[in-house]
């Protein structure tokens, strides 16, 4: 397979003056990471700081309510609220050692900023987070934390000014701040190496996962594995061990927006086509002559109009099946979620719990893992002022 | 020999630096672009680079992302870029480039695309996000029609990877001045003499000089070391104020 590639899927179209910075990161994947210096200490950072393992939760009521066997593995429970925290430590970690000074991200729902926020200030590196101006207004107390932690948060305001906008202003500042600074990519798209890098960090998840269902469960494997995508990393970690196991079905749930037909969706995989973007090779929401479309969710984190390559492998072959679910499903399976278990799920995560609740009957008897990848402080405001 | 040297290497003959100016399809109006283009003929461009507008332009600087978006707002797509050239084929003294971004290419079909650009008389094609790495498809799709794949090089590219893109390289190769996105800029790095002169020492081929370039007093230190430039974002502004083409070419005859 070439390169960066998965199948068909990944690549580096990118800039001739991305190149040396993604052949240095490239490189420094290889020295640095399988090192005693970064393994012993990243680990004790994930064990310390961040609360690994987070726990799997089984939920008695709702499992009762919709005849099935559901369980969370808890991400929400993750120093800083949302699985982002395992990547931005580790690509922090791993910048800090190659001698970067700074760390630059783009964020949409804020909890990748926030994460790389908390890595940098416990790093004692720079930080600066580019955010769409629309995702600045509904995820304001996130925009809060990473001020409080003392990152500098940039608002885009052009194109949609939302996610995509963000990486593309981030792109822009890695052009001119490359020698200082490390670009801290948020999901496992983007250019080689990140997809493997950003998967290399969050692949902890199915491990730990896959290892405590079997204790809980009489040495059983789930028999579906759930999670929400957007760019795919939180899904691509809660994968990656399950892979292997045949008798595990695994599930991606995109974002359908509204519902309505030839509304805007953040669901690439089941209405996009072929194409490159963000220096990857994906599937994409597009027109036919090949300009990016306006993506929507209720999820700020959703709300992209590609997906990791990694993705777009595992469906053009079949391994994972990808859905989706629109706001309203997220919004109940929000509430429902909170009101049944105690817990507030992110709305991101709330579309693959609504995957579980609409389903029900299909997965009647099933033992149902989800990744619960994030928690829903951050979004009451959203729901607040639809409810 | 590619039309794009030839006329550029024109113009070193006449002891000039060949002028590459760069104007996005479609602007300032559907109408008023092929005027523009007229005029940038007429006032002696070497090659002019069209650009083909796309929603997610990471290499450009803010003045043409605008200038892009306009267009895109206008309906303009490959297919009117095409129609447009084609109805004008063999009028321009000019070399014509396309200059944008893989995936409306890619969507159009690589071969279609190729096969229209020499229908239209376009003799070279400038992709922002294809790197070395990435090119051998496009450049298989694009030889049986004659277009070829300009290579962008910048200060951060080490003397191994001029090598590799100098291999198969045609037409001129395209030398960014900044670590960083089109735009005009008050001062160029001091970096760039040394890394022209290794670029020089590596390419047979033609070298331009652009980004950040507004002025043709901001290339008097770069005398020997270039033999085009091309300016993009000032030749926008120029337009958007109001001016015409005509009046920008003027200062560098």
């Amino acid at each position: 397979m070439k390169k960066g590639y998965f199948g068909d899927f990944g690549g580096q179209f990118i800039p001739e003056l991305l190149m040396p910075p993604l052949l240095e990161l490239e490189q420094a994947m290889q020295a640095i990471l399988p090192s005693e210096a970064f393994q012993s200490r990243f680990t004790a950072m994930l064990k310390e700081n961040v609360g690994r393992p987070s726990a799997i939760t089984h939920c008695p009521n709702l499992s009762r309510d919709l005849g099935l066997d559901l369980w969370l593995k808890r991400e929400d429970l993750n120093h800083s609220g949302a699985h982002k925290i395992n990547n931005t430590l580790g690509q922090g970690l791993l910048a800090k050692m190659m001698g970067k000074t700074t760390l630059l991200a783009e964020t949409g729902a804020g909890m990748h900023g926030v994460a790389t926020a908390v890595a940098a200030a416990m790093l004692d590196m720079k930080c600066l987070v580019y955010m769409g101006a629309t995702d600045v207004v509904r995820q304001a107390p996130n925009v809060n934390r990473m001020r409080l932690m003392g990152a500098e948060v940039v608002a885009v305001e052009s194109g949609t000014k939302t996610l995509k906008d963000a990486i593309n202003e981030a792109l822009r500042r890695w052009l001119s701040d490359q020698e200082t600074t490390h670009y801290c990519f948020g999901t496992a798209a983007g250019p080689h190496p990140f997809p493997t890098l950003v998967r290399e960090f969050q692949q902890v998840i199915s491990r730990e996962a896959r290892q405590q269902f079997l204790e809980r469960n009489n040495n059983r494997l789930p028999d579906v594995v759930v999670a929400c995508v957007g760019g795919g990393s939180n899904a691509i970690g809660m994968f990656h061990h399950f892979v292997p196991d045949p008798s595990v079905s695994i599930v991606g749930v995109e974002a359908a927006g509204t519902g309505e037909p030839g509304c805007d969706n953040s669901a690439p995989l089941n209405l996009g086509t072929d194409g490159i973007l963000h220096g990857m090779k994906t599937k994409l929401l597009q027109s036919p002559q090949g300009q990016i479309l306006p993506s929507h969710s209720i999820a700020p984190g959703l709300d992209y109009p590609g997906v990791g390559p990694e993705h777009a492998h595992l469906h053009a072959t079949g391994r994972a099946t990808y859905v989706t679910i629109n706001d309203a499903q997220a919004i109940n399976a929000f509430m429902t979620l909170s009101r049944r278990e105690g817990i507030i799920p992110a709305l991101e995560s709330s579309h693959a719990v609504a995957y579980a609740i609409e389903h029900c009957a299909q997965l009647k008897g099933k033992s149902v893992l989800v990744c619960l990848s994030g928690r829903g402080d951050k979004d009451m405001a959203i729901v607040d002022s639809i409810l | 020999m590619n039309p794009m040297q030839s006329k550029i290497e024109a113009a070193m003959a006449k002891g000039k630096v060949a002028l590459i100016p760069f104007l996005p399809a479609g602007f300032p109006s559907r109408d008023q672009f092929w005027k523009e283009l007229e005029q940038l003929d007429a006032a002696g461009a070497a090659v002019i680079e069209i650009g083909m507008p796309f929603s997610d332009p990471v290499a450009d600087g803010p003045v043409v992302e605008k200038a892009s978006l306009k267009c895109l707002e206008d309906g303009i797509d490959l297919a009117w870029i095409f129609e447009g050239l084609k109805a004008r084929k063999g009028s321009f003294n000019a070399a014509l480039l396309l200059m944008g971004y893989l995936n409306p290419v890619y969507q159009y079909g690589l071969d279609a695309f190729g096969a229209d650009c020499a229908a239209a008389g376009v003799s070279g094609l400038i992709i922002a996000d294809l790197p070395h790495e990435e090119s051998g498809f496009v450049k298989q799709a694009m030889a049986p029609h004659n277009v070829a794949l300009v290579p962008l090089i910048g200060l951060n590219t080490s003397l191994d990877r001029m090598r590799l893109y100098a291999e198969d390289a045609q037409g001129f190769c395209y030398f960014v001045s900044v670590l960083g996105t089109t735009g005009q800029r008050e001062s160029l790095p001091e970096r760039i003499r040394e890394k022209l002169a290794e670029a020089r020492s590596i390419f047979t081929i033609p070298i331009a000089l652009g980004f950040g370039i507004k002025h043709p007093d901001q290339l008097a230190s770069f005398a020997g070391l270039m033999d085009a430039a091309v300016f993009g974002s000032a030749l926008i502004t120029h337009i958007a104020t109001g001016h015409t083409s005509t009046q920008f070419m003027e200062p560098w005859q």
